[in-house]
Formats: C-alpha cells, sequence, structure tokens
C-alpha cells in the first residue's frame, strides 16, 4: 500500500504550522524559541566566556559548544532520561558542526560561546527544530554570522517522498527513511545532512529538492521574527 | 551599476542581501559576497555614500583600545590587579599603570586598589589574543567610591550618550547626577539622594529598551519630566 494522504492531511510538501520568537530567556545574550507543528524548541545563547579545560581553547577564534536536551515528559511515551546520553551528545555535536560554518567568532579568541537548546515538546524533527532555534538565538545575540541555517527533516514515508515527518510518519510501519537537512539558504550549501535507512538515488534527489524549498519557507519565518522583536513596539 | 535594495534604519538579519554591484563597499557588520553585499549582523542598515554597514542591536563588548571602561576589580597579585570589564578574560592594571606615586617594594597594593573596587580606566592595549591591559593614567580615571553602576548592552551606549552628548547631558542637567557611560555597557551614576539616582537609572533603562527607535531624545525628555514631577 503506498502512503499517499497524510496523516494529518498535510500536502507532501507542507510543512507543519511554524511559531518563532527571539528574545525569550531575558538573562542570556540571544535566545529564541522555535516551534513546528508539536516540536517545540527554546535555544539561549551565553558568553562568550573563559573555556576550560585549556587544551580546547583556539587562539584565532572563539569555539561553539552545542547543548541538545530533551525534557523529561517532552514525548508522548515514556518518560526520556534527560542530560547526556548517546543521541543527545550525537545531536549537540552535529548541531555544532552545522552551524559553525556560518558563525565567525574570531573577534572572541580563546573563548566559548554556549548554545543550550532545550526540547520542550517533541514530535520529531527535533534536531532540525533546535538548529532553527539556535542559529536565530546566535543572531539575536548580536554575533557576526554569514548567513541563517535553516533546517527541516525530510523523508520516505513507505515509497513517497514526504517534507517535515510527524512523529507517526517516521514510525511508519512499511518503513520510513528520515533526513535532517540543514542549509545555508543564501547560497543553498548545506550543513547538516544525516540519512538513515534504504531508498533510491531518484527518491533522494526528489527529497532533497523538496528540502531545499521548505528551507527557504523557514528562512522567511527566521528572519520575520527576528526583525519583529524591534519592529513591534516602534512608534 | 549597483542598486541599494534596504531603505534606511531597516532592520536587517544575518544574509539579507543589502546592495547588488561593485559599487559599494563593506563595512562594519556587512561582508561581501560575490556582487552583492549582505548584511553579517542582526541590526540597523546604514548606508552612507558607497559604504554599507550594519549598526548592531545587540551584543557583546569587544574590547579596543582606548576605550573608557568600567571595571572591577577582582584579584591581585604583587604587581598587578586583575579587573573585570565585562569580556570573556579579565584585564590587567600593572602597577605602573596605576598610579605615578613611588611604591616601595613589598608595600600593601590594597591601599590603592582593593578586591572589590570599582574603577574607571582606560584601555591601553589589547593584542591579538584579546589579552587587555588598562591604565589608570588620563584624566577622569580614577576610584569610583560612590554612585550606583547599571549594566546595559554596550552597543547602546552611544545613544546614552547621543550626539555630541546630548543625551547624557540632559538626564544630568534634569536629574543633578554625575554620570559616566563607559565603553563596555557599564553606567556610573553618582547623585545627591537616592531618588535622583533612581531617576537617572530609569532614564537609562528607558534609552536601552527604545534604542532603536527615532525621536528618543524627546521621548528621554518627557520621560525624565514625568518621573521628575512625580
Amino acid at each position: 500500500m503506498s502512503y499517499d494522504k497524510r496523516f494529518d492531511g498535510r500536502e507532501l510538501n507542507e510543512l507543519r504550522p511554524i511559531r518563532a520568537k527571539t528574545g525569550v530567556v531575558k538573562n542570556a545574550v540571544g535566545s529564541a524559541m522555535f516551534e513546528i507543528g508539536k516540536t517545540k524548541a527554546i535555544a539561549a545563547v551565553y558568553g562568550p566566556r573563559e573555556l576550560h579545560p585549556k587544551h580546547l581553547q583556539n587562539p584565532s577564534c572563539g569555539r561553539l559548544r552545542c547543548n541538545y536536551n530533551m525534557l523529561a515528559f517532552s514525548g508522548s511515551g515514556d518518560r526520556v532520561r534527560p542530560g547526556p546520553s548517546r543521541r543527545s551528545k550525537e545531536i549537540s555535536y552535529v548541531t555544532e558542526l552545522a552551524l559553525s560554518p556560518v558563525l565567525d567568532l574570531s573577534a572572541f579568541p580563546k573563548t566559548v560561546v554556549d548554545v543550550f537548546i532545550e526540547l520542550v515538546q517533541t514530535d520529531a524533527g527535533t534536531r532540525c527544530a533546535g538548529i532553527c532555534a539556535a542559529s536565530m538565538a546566535l543572531a539575536d545575540a548580536g554575533f557576526r554570522m554569514k548567513d541563517l541555517v535553516c533546517a527541516v527533516s525530510v523523508g520516505v514515508v513507505g515509497d513517497t517522498p514526504v517534507v517535515d515527518l510527524c512523529y507517526d510518519e517516521e514510525a511508519y510501519e512499511d518503513g520510513a527513511v528520515d533526513i535532517p537537512v540543514a542549509m545555508m539558504p543564501r547560497s543553498g550549501k548545506i550543513t547538516l545532512l544525516q540519512l538513515d535507512g534504504d531508498l533510491s538515488k531518484e527518491k533522494f534527489e526528489e527529497a532533497l529538492s523538496m528540502a531545499r524549498e521548505a528551507c527557504n519557507k523557514i528562512y522567511e519565518v527566521q528572519k520575520k521574527a527576528l526583525k519583529e522583536r524591534y519592529k513591534e513596539s516602534s512608534q | 551599476m549597483g542598486e541599494i535594495l534596504v531603505k534606511e534604519k531597516d532592520i536587517v538579519a544575518p544574509g539579507d542581501i543589502m546592495t547588488t554591484g561593485m559599487d559599494f563597499i563593506p563595512a562594519d557588520g556587512a561582508i561581501r559576497d560575490g556582487e552583492n553585499i549582505v548584511a553579517a549582523q542582526l541590526g540597523i542598515a546604514d548606508v552612507k555614500g558607497r559604504l554599507v554597514k550594519v549598526i548592531p542591536l545587540n551584543g557583546v563588548y569587544i574590547p579596543k583600545r582606548d576605550d573608557i571602561v568600567i571595571g572591577r576589580v577582582i584579584d591581585m597579585t604583587f604587581s598587578s590587579w586583575f579587573v573585570n570589564v565585562r569580556y570573556a578574560y579579565d584585564a590587567v592594571l600593572s602597577l605602573k599603570d596605576a598610579s605615578s606615586d613611588f611604591i616601595e617594594r613589598g608595600a600593601d597594593l590594597s591601599a590603592y586598589f582593593a578586591i572589590g573596587d570599582a574603577v574607571v580606566a582606560k584601555v591601553s592595549n589589547v593584542n591579538k589574543s584579546m589579552a587587555i591591559d588598562i591604565t589608570m593614567k588620563g584624566p577622569g580615571l580614577r576610584k569610583l567610591t560612590t554612585g550606583t553602576i547599571v549594566e546595559i548592552t554596550p552597543q547602546k551606549i552611544p545613544r546614552v550618550v547621543g550626539k555630541q552628548g546630548s543625551m547624557i547631558s540632559m538626564i544630568k542637567e534634569h536629574t543633578g547626577c554625575q554620570i559616566i557611560a563607559a565603553q563596555n555597557g557599564r553606567v556610573w551614576i553618582s547623585g545627591k539622594d537616592a531618588k535622583d539616582e533612581r531617576l537617572a537609572i530609569k532614564a537609562i533603562k528607558f534609552i536601552e529598551d527604545n534604542a532603536h527607535k527615532s525621536g528618543l531624545t524627546d521621548k528621554v525628555k518627557e520621560f525624565l519630566t514625568q518621573g521628575a514631577s512625580q
């Protein structure tokens, strides 16, 4: 049986409803909330600070350190154990790699900039929501960036390429392939691409071009949210 | 022929294309990407002649030579003090930059500056790896013994000071306080009584919250007269 009608009635290339806001954590240098469907991420940026242990310091530029964390009852299943795990460490690391190509920390040698990403509620696509929130939070903090980073997960459910999978689609019984993609929208360069599963080259390319299209939509939302904070109250 | 894609005072996000063509030159907060000039920071677009730049709205303090900073002494050695100036690493105030007195070997340095003291100092040198040296030698540089220090976003200090110091002198006049606005985003306020100081602090916070708006001087004036009558 082919998957041609999506569980939540969306078009194949339709994203879940997105809400984004910056300045949500007052004590942080910069912060952002990014919500896509039932997945909600909050990112807060702190620093630059002194970096320890010392051997991690880079004398020519600052270091980006991300921390991805899911809250205990953020999923709809069992309690997830928060804090570092194999999975959260991996995601923290790929988030760093996805964001560092745009970020310019050369003004802060030997320091670290911390980004804490908390997943308050999850329904698949958490690392992508986390990357979107983190890139907005870094921009909100006033760091120099070549571009923002937009991320979305695409996939092949059954035999159908779709955009922005929800948890039910990810767990589709006839098999689903999930491909989180992060990119710099202006140049179209990809900064994160993970793939776990089995699919043909054609399907992969189809999914990837859908991801590019979806990222551009997310980019507009991110830019709007960044500017909104300074617009709403003006005059 | 190049084209300007942003309006004056537009808010731009990183990645926004500001101008096209090679006629323009990127300055602070903007970068060249092929033929275009792109914003590299969240801020207000500013195109002056051929120079394209972004005035940042938020950020952390990046020390520069000759900046006036307000710092707090957090540690000392036998020949220097370590001063927090709101950067990741502490600034060093060495003995020869601290005082022109003759200081005998083994003298008690806390007589000059003790841990916890606040000082107005000048950044005398910043090297490539951002090791910061500060000096107390210069007009107006001294230990702060009275008053209150408030912290605001360093990028908003130019708004607090205003054109040729218009804003800060207005606050001084209205409240009768002495004010020092340092480049690292710390503002020292000292008035005859606490009520004046509170009004000045409120005015400075008001400027911080409304820094991106136009006609700020008039708004602050209104704010001060209202506050003074209460």
